[in-house]
């Protein structure tokens, strides 16, 4: 039976691991390749890292760290932030990443997703969803949210990209909520429930972990793949291995070695 | 030991090479049927389609190469799907090492395709490719396309259905799965291949 994955995701910008203090101000938390073997010792199933110093200033980064976790990381890793073509891609995936993700720019140009999934397979492609809930009662997406004097809002539901994300070809969805994120009250479980049900490839849960319970909650009322977290793994308020135990005394199937 | 991997295009070499480093082995790439003959050890890694790589195969003339080795072949992924007579993906005609048709996976209720994340692995078989590896231990899976259990199935995994994770038949080996990114599971079929005594 496939495990539930338990995904920490790292900021990244030129290099180094770091955390930001509303959108700026950020703050250096230590070497990328250091804190990614912590995490992978700890039991993370994955890693996302996502390059912060990319989309904002539409400039492609130097990949070099890209290669040095590869080297020394034997659990998969995903790569987000500022691919926005076929070449970037393929230097990441060269380098050693084993997904990367798109969120904007597939927005922007949808054909994208096509694009990548026809030169590396749907393997490769995770698109990112950013969704907020607005006032009419339904979900839309934001691009360009990492920096708030540039996120747009274009006005397509969450709900038909996600269909159409995986028709071009997403092998994968991180499903942002971004009323949860931050909150640390728990995933938006209604929100989840709707895309899995249009979801027939690995959905991840991004944002509003804050408790070992709400891992659980997601895993069996969402039946998401894998659930991704940031501040309460980086800031030691939930640990992995014991979030591990916790899920598999729950009856959620974890991988344990 | 000379340990090699043919560069077929496939995205995955660069992190198979670092998982040989860390056992110690510095593979070459090689796209050479000579440098391929000459190696003590051969991998054939693969992130792409089953179509992309055996066109690449035969672009650079190895596909009898490859056919005709007698050393310790380990195919990876897509390489492991291409040990197969046959796949499903493009209608795609295979190396035919082994006997057997790689289908896609099917999907259903609760099951996602692709099959994406770490899965157990069945031992079916006592093997020395799989010494050390526990019973039931995780291995990391990215794969839309899979391979029958056959006789040549030392482990299987689950995902809807049941299909080969680990076949071998004498000098032919396969990991459906990724052992670059399986963790202690990965490195150690790796090292057990490393470690096999020449037929």
């Amino acid at each position: 039976m496939l495990a539930r994955r338990l995904i920490p995701c790292l900021d990244v910008r030129d290099g180094r691991v770091v955390k930001g203090v509303r959108f700026r101000d950020h703050v250096d938390m230590g070497d990328i390749v250091e804190l990614a073997l912590r995490y992978r010792d700890e039991g993370a199933d994955e890693l996302v890292f996502y390059d912060i110093s990319a989309t904002p200033q539409q400039r492609s980064v130097d990949r070099g760290w890209v290669e040095r976790v590869s080297a020394r990381l034997d659990i998969p890793f995903c790569v987000a932030g500022g691919i926005r073509d076929v070449g970037t891609a393929r230097a990441v995936l060269h380098a050693g990443a084993d997904k990367i993700s798109i969120n904007s720019p597939a927005l922007e140009r949808p054909a994208l997703i096509g694009e990548l999934a026809e030169a590396f397979g749907v393997q490769c492609v995770v698109v990112g969803v950013d969704s907020i809930r607005e006032a009419d009662g339904e979900w839309r997406v934001r691009t360009h949210t990492g920096d708030p004097e540039r996120m747009r809002a274009p006005s397509i539901r969450t709900l038909d990209w996600v269909v159409e994300a995986q028709r071009l070809g997403a092998g994968e969805i991180v499903l942002n909520c971004m009323d949860s994120d931050g909150v640390r009250r728990g995933y938006d479980l209604e929100q989840l429930r709707a895309v899995r049900a249009r979801c027939g490839v690995p959905l991840v849960a991004s944002g509003g972990a804050g408790e070992p319970e709400h891992f659980e909650s997601v895993f069996r009322e969402a039946d998401v793949d894998g659930a991704l977290a940031a501040s309460v793994f980086h800031s030691g308020r939930i640990r992995i291995p014991e979030l591990k135990r916790f899920l598999h005394a729950q009856g959620v199937e974890v991988r344990d070695d | 030991m000379r340990v090699v991997l043919v560069d077929a295009g496939g995205a995955n070499i660069g992190s198979v090479r670092y998982a040989l480093q860390r056992l110690g082995v510095d593979a070459q790439l090689a796209s050479d049927a000579e440098e391929i003959r000459g190696a003590d050890r051969v991998i054939l890694p693969g992130v792409s389609t089953a179509a992309t790589v055996m066109r690449r195969l035969r672009e650079l003339d190895l596909v009898d190469t490859l056919r005709a080795l007698r050393q310790p072949l380990l195919g990876v992924c897509v390489g492991a799907q291409l040990l197969f007579e046959h796949s499903e993906e493009d209608d795609t005609p295979c190396l035919g090492l082994l006997p057997g048709i790689v289908r896609r996976l099917p999907a259903g209720e609760g099951i996602r395709v692709p099959h994406m994340g770490w899965n157990r692995l069945q031992r079916r078989v006592d093997d020395p490719l799989l010494a050390d590896i526990a019973e039931g231990a995780h291995a990391y899976f990215v794969h839309s396309f899979a391979a029958p259990v056959t006789p040549d199935c030392i482990a299987a995994s689950e995902h809807g259905a049941a299909f080969a994770a680990v076949v071998r038949r004498g000098h032919v080996m396969g990991a459906q799965f990724h052992p670059e990114r399986s963790a202690a599971a990965g490195a150690r079929l790796l090292h057990n291949f490393l470690s096999l005594e020449p037929a």
